[in-house]
């Protein structure tokens, strides 16, 4: 059909409306549907139009380091991007070490900062900061938005770059002016982003090569990270499948815990400075390592020049930096880690090498003798009065919420508690344990677990605390009250900052200056005042039934649990050493190498 | 695998979307891991100002090198990173104002030496010279020696701009 008139082009004017509008309209394109945050000045508007509208629920939290990482327990729990709202100046600092935490752990985060209007930029205005410079090493990537035209275009593109390729926390700095003047809107790109394009599918070249290197392995081992759990559940029933298939012993770093069942007989338990005796030993005499989606970090390595000395290795991370930083590797595969283990899989059976099963036997018997000690085993008291031991603590709580049939969620805050959680809570599934692995953050675990909460509102979401690390966020138990989240607080209480007490203990001679804490609060009063149940247990029979008591309850928790002030975290590779040099528990007469000075500056 | 601990060289070409902040990004990401900057330099290399090339002279081991360009690829605002050093020949080149003061033989000296390096007399008073030079940095800093003891009181360097020889393109 011809046509002789064509027809008259209209030039469609985008439709305009307030910059807070814009924003919020974005943000339900991109699926979010909570937000953490905090009011003040300089975002009222935005504040104005979450009241106008229901599609997006607002969590107000007491403190903005808190917001953040309620948004990390949200989107760690979820593998969605978490989204965090605080205001300019004191509200954006506030934020920026959960950014950080954020950052260090791989987790997508957008963090909305309100800015002061953009003609007082610059000037030493109330509450402003230099949010974009301050944020700028705390981000994976920063934004102002100077013009109302960029304001959509930019929200799509930071829920875009936090959840691609490796994932990180993304600031929006967001003037005044901008949310208030009319802007357009748009919807979000669906063309390739301009620069960044992260790579995700494996070189099948390298598959194949990974492949041959591990059929021709005698001693081989296989080290998973956040990785996988970052990839998603698919990336964890392959790595399943593959470990099966290959009969090869598996461990996991703090940051990859659930990514593989911790009960079955391949799992060797978590590798690293307080890792198991078997991963740590196997990590050292295996002779081909797969890596993957973990970063060599130094608390996995110990002494770099002593670490895995004779293996091969293989790579596999989406961020090519994270390849050849600290440990050479001779096989590096730049790819998302579920792609990647698919590969791995595929091509396996292609490979007609088979498997030198007598040395793999043969490294089996090896590695059931090195689990045989039982490096983690206590000793606990049973008789009335007797004393918690921590250990036993968290064994009991893992057995009494396994019986309960519930789904949990663990989150931890940064210490000894954290690590005797890591080493008997035993996870069998991505995504149900939030720790701050990278950056170490005392006060993580109470607002991870409220996000998390918030994601799962049937769940029973457990923080396992220590009685310090806790004080560091303490505030957010009102906000628990406030929006019903009965998040339980499982306080390992030794009255001293335990892991700085034990490197005083076994590096500074046993001066432990400034560990206890003196004057600490009534745990259980504190729990009432914040409309919360107070629980205390002081004894080993006290202690089942205080747990029961506490998953029982419909409210907030903090459940006082009175541990044995001197226990220990074992084992241990003091920093400076090898795996081969670790030190074990009293309970295998502390057998210690000694500690280097090279190793007393290393934290 | 042994860790190679040889120090080298290496001219790294970055090309960047033309965005506020990105310089500091950069120069961030050097300062924040502890690399060397031995020269930087930064212009728009495009029509409409969208992208700009950065030009960094850095030096560590081949280790740390590929770990500055695998660091610099992952900034959100990059489109491609060079080491030209090593991709294949390339040429580098930059350029120096460099004041000379003096009167007499020394003087004479000067502008002889100038002559024979190609530096080119772009401002003169009876007390001084100011020579435009271009070229690599080696030849720069063999002439900035000789002009030392003959009056060199000011040099300012915009240091290396870099492209990779042949057809190759970033």
């Amino acid at each position: 059909m011809s046509q002789t008139h064509a027809a008259p082009q209209e030039t469609v004017q985008p439709e305009m409306q307030a910059g807070a509008e814009v924003l919020l309209r974005a943000l339900k394109e991109q699926g979010v549907e909570v937000i953490f945050g905090y009011p003040g000045g300089a975002v009222l508007p935005i504040y104005d139009a979450i009241f106008q509208q229901n599609a997006i629920r607002h969590i107000l939290v007491r403190h903005e380091q808190a917001a953040v990482h309620a948004a990390e327990g949200y989107a760690r729990s979820t593998g969605r991007v978490g989204c965090v709202l605080v205001t300019s100046g004191p509200g954006a600092t506030n934020a920026v070490t959960g950014l950080v935490d954020a950052l260090m752990d791989s987790i997508p985060i957008v963090c909305l900062t309100g800015q002061v209007p953009t003609h007082l930029i610059g000037n030493d205005a109330f509450q402003e900061a230099d949010t974009t410079g301050i944020t700028r090493p705390a981000t994976k990537h920063n934004y102002l938005v100077k013009r109302s035209e960029d304001l959509a275009r930019v929200v799509h593109e930071a829920f875009y770059v936090a959840r691609s390729g490796r994932p990180g926390p993304v600031v929006i700095d967001l003037p005044k002016d901008i949310l208030i003047n009319k802007a357009p809107y748009t919807a979000a790109a669906t063309t390739e982003h301009r620069s960044y394009r992260p790579v995700t599918a494996p070189d099948a070249g390298q598959i194949a090569k990974a492949v041959a290197a591990l059929k021709s392995a005698r001693r081989p081992m296989i080290y998973t990270g956040g990785g996988v759990i970052n990839s998603g559940q698919a990336a964890s029933d392959a790595l399943i499948k593959f470990v099966r298939k290959t009969g090869f012993p598996i461990t996991n770093t703090l940051m990859g815990l659930g990514a593989y069942p911790s009960n079955d007989k391949q799992f060797l338990g978590m590798l690293g400075m307080h890792g198991t005796y078997e991963a740590n030993l196997a990590m050292h005499g295996c002779d081909v390592m797969l890596n993957i989606g973990a970063r060599f970090d130094d608390r996995v390595t110990g002494r770099l020049n002593a670490f895995s000395p004779n293996s091969r290795k293989i790579h596999i991370d989406i961020d090519r930096s994270s390849i050849n930083k600290n440990v050479p590797v001779e096989i590096p595969i730049v790819a998302d880690a579920g792609l990647a283990i698919e590969a791995l899989l595929a091509a396996w059976d292609n490979e007609p090498a088979e498997v030198d099963t007598a040395s793999l036997a043969k490294w089996w018997e090896q590695i059931e003798t090195w689990r045989a000690l039982d490096c983690l085993k206590y000793t606990q008291v049973q008789t009335k009065g007797g004393i918690i031991k921590p250990q036993y603590a968290i064994q009991r709580l893992y057995d009494i919420t396994r019986e309960s049939g519930r789904e949990t969620f663990i989150s931890t805050e940064v210490g000894q508690h954290q690590m005797w959680a890591a080493q008997y809570y035993r996870f069998d599934r991505p995504k149900h344990w939030m720790t701050s692995g990278g950056l170490g953050t005392m006060g993580y675990g109470l607002p991870a677990a409220m996000g998390v909460q918030v994601a799962h509102p049937d769940a029973l979401c457990i923080d396992i605390a220590g009685e310090a690390s806790i004080l560091m966020n303490i505030q957010e138990m009102s906000t628990l009250a406030q929006y019903r989240l009965p998040v339980k607080v499982f306080i390992l209480n030794n009255q001293y900052m335990g892991m700085v007490r034990q490197w005083q203990e076994l590096l500074h001679g046993s001066r432990y200056s400034e560990s206890y804490t003196a004057a600490l609060p009534d745990f259980v009063k504190l729990a009432e005042s914040f409309h919360g149940v107070g629980l205390r247990a002081t004894s080993v029979d006290q202690l089942d039934d205080v747990i029961r008591e506490m998953i029982a309850s419909d409210r907030p928790v903090i459940a006082d649990i009175c541990v044995d002030q001197k226990e220990n975290c074992f084992p241990m590779i003091p920093s400076g050493a090898a795996h081969n040099e670790m030190i074990l528990g009293a309970e295998h007469g502390n057998r210690a190498p000694g500690v280097t000075d090279d190793g007393m500056a290393l934290v | 695998m042994p860790i190679d601990t040889t120090l080298r060289s290496a001219t790294i070409s970055v090309l960047v979307e033309n965005e506020p902040g990105i310089l500091a990004r950069v120069v961030g990401l050097f300062s924040g891991r502890g690399y060397n900057i031995d020269s930087l330099t930064v212009a728009p290399v495009e029509d409409g100002r969208n992208r700009s090339r950065i030009n960094i002279v850095t030096s560590g081991t081949d280790m740390i090198i590929q770990q500055i360009k695998a660091q610099l690829d992952r900034l959100v605002p990059v489109h491609r990173v060079s080491d030209l050093s090593t991709d294949g020949p390339h040429i580098a080149r930059e350029m120096a104002l460099i004041k000379v003061l003096g009167t007499g033989e020394k003087r004479v000296e000067a502008l002889r030496l100038a002559e024979a390096f190609r530096a080119r007399v772009v401002d003169a008073t009876t007390g001084s010279f100011i020579f435009e030079m271009t070229g690599a940095t080696d030849k720069l800093d063999a002439f900035l020696d000789l002009m030392r003891p003959l009056g060199l009181a000011e040099v300012s360097r915009t240091g290396v701009a870099a492209i990779a020889r042949g057809t190759r393109i970033i």
